[in-house]
C-alpha cells in the first residue's frame, strides 16, 4: 500500500467520530433550536420563537446575570492569585515539590465530592468557614442559604481552585533567562520591580490563554453549582439552568438555542480578547 | 531609587532573609488552605453525630469510629459505585490512549493529501462548543436506545481525543526519520512500526494521557448524569450527587465519609504519578 494510503488509515478512526459525534450533531443542533422538539412528540418549525422567548424570561437573564458577575470578579481574581503563587514558587525553595502537589491538587481532584465538602464547610449553623470566623467574635452568615452571600461563596470556592491555573505559569517563569534578572539585580531593581517590569510582560501570554480558558470555564460550571446551588436561584450558572431545560423540561429546542447563544457569547468574547492581544500581550 | 531599596542593597544577606520569610509565609498558608477541605473532610468522617454538631469546633473525634463509612454504605453501594466509575474509566481510557495515539501517528509520520487542512479542523474541533453538541449527541443516542449504559460514555473515546491527539502528534515529531525507515529496511509492517516502536517510546506521554483521561472519568457529574438512569449503573459522582441531595444535617458525617472514599484513589493517584502530570502542563500547557 503506498504510504499515503497508510497514513490516512491510521487517521481514519478520528475522521469517522468527527462525522459521527461532531458534524452530525453540530448540523442536528442548527434545526433544533429553531423547533419546539421535546423528544417525545414532532418537531415544529418555530423559527426564532425559542430565542424570544428565551430573552422574555426572567430565568434566563438571572443565569446570565450570575455566570457573568462570576466570569468579571473569578477569573481576574484567580489569575493574579495563581500568578503571585507561581511567582514565589519559581524561586528556588525548600519542600518546593511538595507545595506544587498541594497547590495542584484542585485540578485533579474535583468533581461532586469537593462541592459537597464546599457545602459542608460553608454550613450556616457548625461548618468549618463560620466556626472558624466565630473565633474572632465573627456571627458568619448564612452563606448558601442567603441569597446575598451565594456570590461570595462561589468566590471562595474559585479562589481555592486558583492552584489548577498556576502550573502553566510556572512553567513559563522557569523558562524566562535568568540573565535577564541578573541584570537587572545590578541595576538595582526591587524583588517588586523585576516582577512588574519583566517576569509580568514575559508572562502576558499566559494570562491570555487564562482568561480564554477561565471564560470558557465559567460558561461551562456545572458540578459545583448543581451540588451547592444556592438560595433565590443565585447558583443557577447557565449550565445548569442549560441542563435543567434539556434534561427536566425536556425542552430540546429551547435548550438548543440557549446552546447556540452561549456559544456566540464564548465566541465573541474570546474574540474581543483576541483584537486586544495586540495591546497587551508580549510576543518575541 | 527609593532610600528602603537603596537599604536593602547594602544588606543583602538581610534583604534575602526578610524575602524568603515573606515567600514562605505566603506559601505555607495558601498550603494550608489548600488542604484543610481535605482534613477537615477526613477528621469529619470520624466523628461522631454529636461531635459533628459541636460548635465551638472539636476537631479531633474523640474516638475514631468507622460508624459513618458503615452509614454511607448502606445508603449507597460506594464499593459498587467506585467499582462502576473503576471500570467505565478503563473502558474509555483503553481507547482515548491507544486510538489517539494511532491518530497522531498518521499525522507525526506521515505526509498525504490534506493532512494540513485536517489537521486545521482537528485543532477547530478543540475550541467547538460541548454544550452545542450536547444535546443533538444525546438526542442520537436515546434514539439508538443506549441511553442508561455506558456505551455514550465510552464508544466516542475509540474514535480519539483532538486534545489527546494533538498532544501526542507534538511528541512523536520530536523523534527522528531514521526509527521508522530502519524498521522498514527490515521489512516491518506500518502497524508494527505503529505498536511496536512508536508505543514503547510514546509510553511517558500515554501514561500522562492516561491519567488525565482516568481525572475525565472520575470526577465527571454532567455527562454520568445525562446518561445514566439506573441507581445500579451509578457511578461514586452519581452517588455522592444523589447523596448530597438528601439533607439533614445529621447526614454529614456519612456524606464526608462517602467522600474520602471518592477521593481517596484519585489523591493517591496524584502522589504516586506527580511526575507524570507535571511533565504533562510542562510540555503543553493543556488542562493546566
Amino acid at each position: 500500500m503506498k504510504r499515503s494510503r497508510v497514513g490516512f488509515l491510521f487517521i481514519l478512526p478520528w475522521l469517522i467520530g468527527l462525522i459521527l459525534f461532531t458534524t452530525f450533531p453540530l448540523i442536528a443542533a442548527l434545526f433544533i433550536g429553531f423547533t419546539d422538539w421535546n423528544i417525545a412528540g414532532n418537531a415544529n418549525w418555530v423559527g426564532f420563537d425559542n430565542y424570544i422567548e428565551l430573552f422574555g424570561e426572567d430565568a434566563f437573564w438571572n443565569a446570565m446575570w450570575v455566570t457573568f458577575r462570576y466570569a468579571i470578579v473569578a477569573i481576574p481574581m484567580t489569575t493574579i492569585t495563581a500568578l503571585v503563587v507561581a511567582i514565589v514558587l519559581a524561586k528556588d525553595m525548600r519542600g518546593a515539590g511538595i507545595f506544587r502537589v498541594i497547590f495542584y491538587m484542585p485540578a485533579v481532584v474535583s468533581g461532586a465530592a469537593v462541592a459537597i465538602i464546599f457545602k459542608w464547610i460553608l454550613d450556616a449553623n457548625f461548618g468549618l468557614l463560620n466556626g472558624f470566623l466565630e473565633l474572632f467574635g465573627i456571627n458568619g452568615p448564612d452563606w448558601l442559604g442567603d441569597p446575598s452571600w451565594v456570590f461570595p461563596s462561589y468566590l471562595i470556592l474559585a479562589l481555592w481552585g486558583a492552584g489548577s491555573g498556576l502550573f502553566i505559569f510556572l512553567a513559563a517563569i522557569k523558562d524566562i533567562p535568568r540573565s535577564l534578572y541578573e541584570s537587572a539585580i545590578i541595576d538595582g531593581a526591587s524583588v517588586f520591580q523585576q516582577a512588574t517590569r519583566i517576569t509580568m510582560p514575559l508572562v502576558t501570554p499566559i494570562i491570555f490563554y487564562s482568561l480564554v480558558m477561565g471564560i470558557i470555564g465559567a460558561f461551562r460550571k456545572f458540578t459545583d453549582a448543581f451540588i451547592l446551588g444556592g438560595a433565590g436561584d443565585q447558583g443557577e450558572f447557565v449550565m445548569v439552568y442549560l441542563y435543567d431545560l434539556a434534561f427536566a423540561d425536556y425542552q430540546m429546542g429551547k435548550a438548543t438555542a440557549l446552546a447556540w447563544i452561549l456559544f456566540m457569547i464564548i465566541l465573541t468574547l474570546t474574540v474581543i480578547l483576541n483584537v486586544s492581544k495586540k495591546y497587551w500581550v508580549h510576543t518575541e | 531609587m527609593t532610600t528602603i531599596d537603596t537599604v536593602n542593597s547594602k544588606h543583602p544577606i538581610l534583604k534575602k532573609r526578610v524575602q524568603q520569610t515573606i515567600n514562605y509565609t505566603v506559601i505555607i498558608m495558601g498550603a494550608i488552605v489548600m488542604i484543610m477541605p481535605f482534613v477537615w473532610m477526613i477528621l469529619s468522617a470520624f466523628k461522631s453525630a454529636d461531635e459533628i454538631l459541636k460548635m465551638p469546633i472539636q476537631w479531633l473525634p474523640e474516638v475514631w469510629n468507622f460508624i459513618n463509612f458503615k452509614r454511607a454504605m448502606e445508603v449507597q453501594p460506594i464499593l459498587r459505585q467506585l467499582f462502576n466509575t473503576s471500570l467505565l474509566a478503563v473502558i474509555k481510557i483503553f481507547g482515548e490512549v491507544f486510538v489517539s495515539a494511532a491518530v497522531a501517528f498518521g499525522f507525526a509520520r506521515f505526509k498525504f493529501k490534506g493532512k494540513d487542512f485536517l489537521f486545521m479542523l482537528l485543532l477547530a474541533t478543540l475550541m467547538l462548543p460541548y454544550e452545542v453538541t450536547m444535546i443533538p449527541t444525546f438526542i442520537l443516542w436515546s434514539f439508538l436506545g443506549l441511553t442508561d449504559s455506558y456505551v455514550p460514555l465510552t464508544l466516542p473515546a475509540y474514535f480519539g481525543a483532538p486534545a489527546f491527539i494533538f498532544f501526542l502528534r507534538m511528541y512523536f515529531e520530536t523523534f527522528s526519520k531514521d526509527l521508522e525507515e530502519s524498521a522498514m529496511i527490515d521489512g516491518a509492517s506500518w502497524f508494527a512500526i505503529f505498536w511496536r516502536i512508536f508505543i514503547p517510546i510514546g509510553k511517558p506521554a500515554l501514561i500522562t494521557i492516561g491519567l488525565w483521561a482516568f481525572m475525565g472519568t472520575w470526577n465527571d457529574l454532567l455527562g454520568q448524569l445525562i446518561y445514566i438512569q439506573s441507581p445500579s449503573k451509578y457511578t461514586v459522582q452519581l452517588g455522592l450527587e444523589s447523596f448530597s441531595s438528601l439533607s439533614g444535617e445529621t447526614l454529614w458525617g456519612p456524606l464526608m465519609a462517602a467522600s474520602t472514599m471518592a477521593l481517596l484513589p484519585i489523591i493517591f493517584l496524584l502522589i504516586m504519578a506527580q511526575k507524570y502530570f507535571m511533565e504533562g502542563i510542562k510540555t503543553s500547557g493543556i488542562k493546566g
